[in-house]
């Protein structure tokens, strides 16, 4: 499976439109699909909670939004999870690099690692994290089921995306 | 002049060219409901400091609009990288308007860092905005409200593989005294406030 292009089908199969990201080493290849896609509106921003502005004013004007980024972005955006999107019932779909799990070398990444779930359930944002082993075809459908529980409920949700994941591992 | 009368310009503007308005949280959105409340009328109520990254959102959804955005000072420091955003990535449609008050008006007036001296204008200027405009009285206000059609298209000479070619957003930072009108909140859900706004902020048909 290329990790990479499972989770863009999953980006297409959703009708994503318009991507807002912040970088991260293993969203790289997903970036460069994005980034090539002429059907794509994509803008890098430089802190994730302005993505989660770009998105929803995005979705005001018809499109389908999805916000890139990794987990420690998560921390960047609570406030306007909560006071934007959810407050006017606003759909995102976050695709988010999970760092901080198994395998991880990066001691400053575990805080947010272990917290990321937690946050997200804290906040009722319906979150599936992806499996290694899944076929690029389920990944495709659970990125597209994403999208389809956020419109569903009116609020964001997430797919997480760890480091085996991206291993294939 | 008063903040007030500069919201009461952009709003007679926004109006006159069928414009979609992002409005800042607090007193601003206060004070434009009850001047002038259009559906086309965003009215934040929380997310401090994204106002003008909700109309960088829209002008790239609908190329075609118009979208203004109505900012202050104290919301547009706590979201400082959306200047280099719009520089880089805000089209033709979009005008940003900082109401710099040098305060935090909606909760007390505690001065910000532009009462201090930190020039909004000149830090979208070197964010990469070109279009950056400093007002101080009403009818220049109105004067730089009046879009200025020709000025982007002089960028046009640039080459495709320029990402400024594509970055035509302009700001205008009207200085504004310190202190609200004394207006009602709002009285609409936010749930009416999104609802309308689609509605008009959508293209026809299924999205």
């Amino acid at each position: 499976m290329n990790p990479s292009l499972a989770v863009y089908r999953g980006l297409k199969s959703a009708g994503i439109n318009f991507v807002a990201s912040v970088p991260c080493v293993n969203l790289q290849g997903l970036l460069d699909l994005v980034a090539r896609d002429p059907q794509l509106i994509h803008v890098p921003v430089t802190r994730e909670e302005e993505g989660v502005g770009l998105c929803a004013g995005a979705w005001m004007g018809g499109r389908r939004a999805a916000l890139l980024m990794q987990n420690s972005g998560l921390g960047n955006c609570i406030n306007a999870l909560a006071s934007l999107d959810m407050l006017y019932g606003i759909p995102l779909l976050m695709v988010i690099s999970h760092r901080g799990g198994v395998g991880e070398s990066i001691i400053g990444q575990v805080p947010m690692g272990r917290l990321t779930e937690p946050l997200l359930d804290a906040m009722q944002i319906p979150h599936i994290s992806l499996l290694p082993v899944l076929t690029e075809d389920a990944v495709e459908q659970a990125v597209a089921g994403a999208w389809d529980e956020a419109t569903a409920q009116g609020r964001p949700a997430a797919v997480l995306l760890d480091l085996l994941f991206w291993r294939g591992l | 002049m008063k903040r007030i009368e500069a919201i009461a310009l952009a709003a007679q503007a926004a109006q006159a060219e069928g414009a979609l308005l992002v409005c800042n949280i607090g007193y601003p959105s206060r004070e434009l409901y009850s001047l002038l409340d259009r559906p086309e009328n965003f009215y934040m109520l929380g997310s401090m400091g994204l106002a003008s990254s909700i109309g960088l959102g829209l002008s790239l959804a609908r190329p075609e609009r118009r979208v203004m955005v109505l900012d202050g000072d104290g919301s547009v420091l706590m979201n400082l990288g959306t200047l280099a955003t719009i520089a880089h990535h805000g089209p033709a449609n979009l005008l940003l308007i900082i109401l710099d008050n040098g305060c935090y008006g909606s909760t007390g007036s505690q001065p910000t860092c532009t009462s201090l001296g930190t020039d909004l204008a000149a830090l979208a200027g070197a964010a990469g905005i070109e279009n950056v405009q400093r007002v101080e009285s009403a009818a220049d206000l109105a004067t730089a409200l009046s879009w200025p059609e020709g000025k982007p298209a002089d960028r046009n000479d640039r080459g495709p593989h320029d990402r400024r070619a594509c970055s035509r957003a302009a700001v205008i930072v009207p200085t504004v005294e310190p202190g609200n009108a004394s207006v009602p909140i709002i009285d609409l859900s936010p749930q009416e406030i999104i609802d309308r706004f689609n509605r008009c902020a959508r293209p026809a048909g299924p999205s």
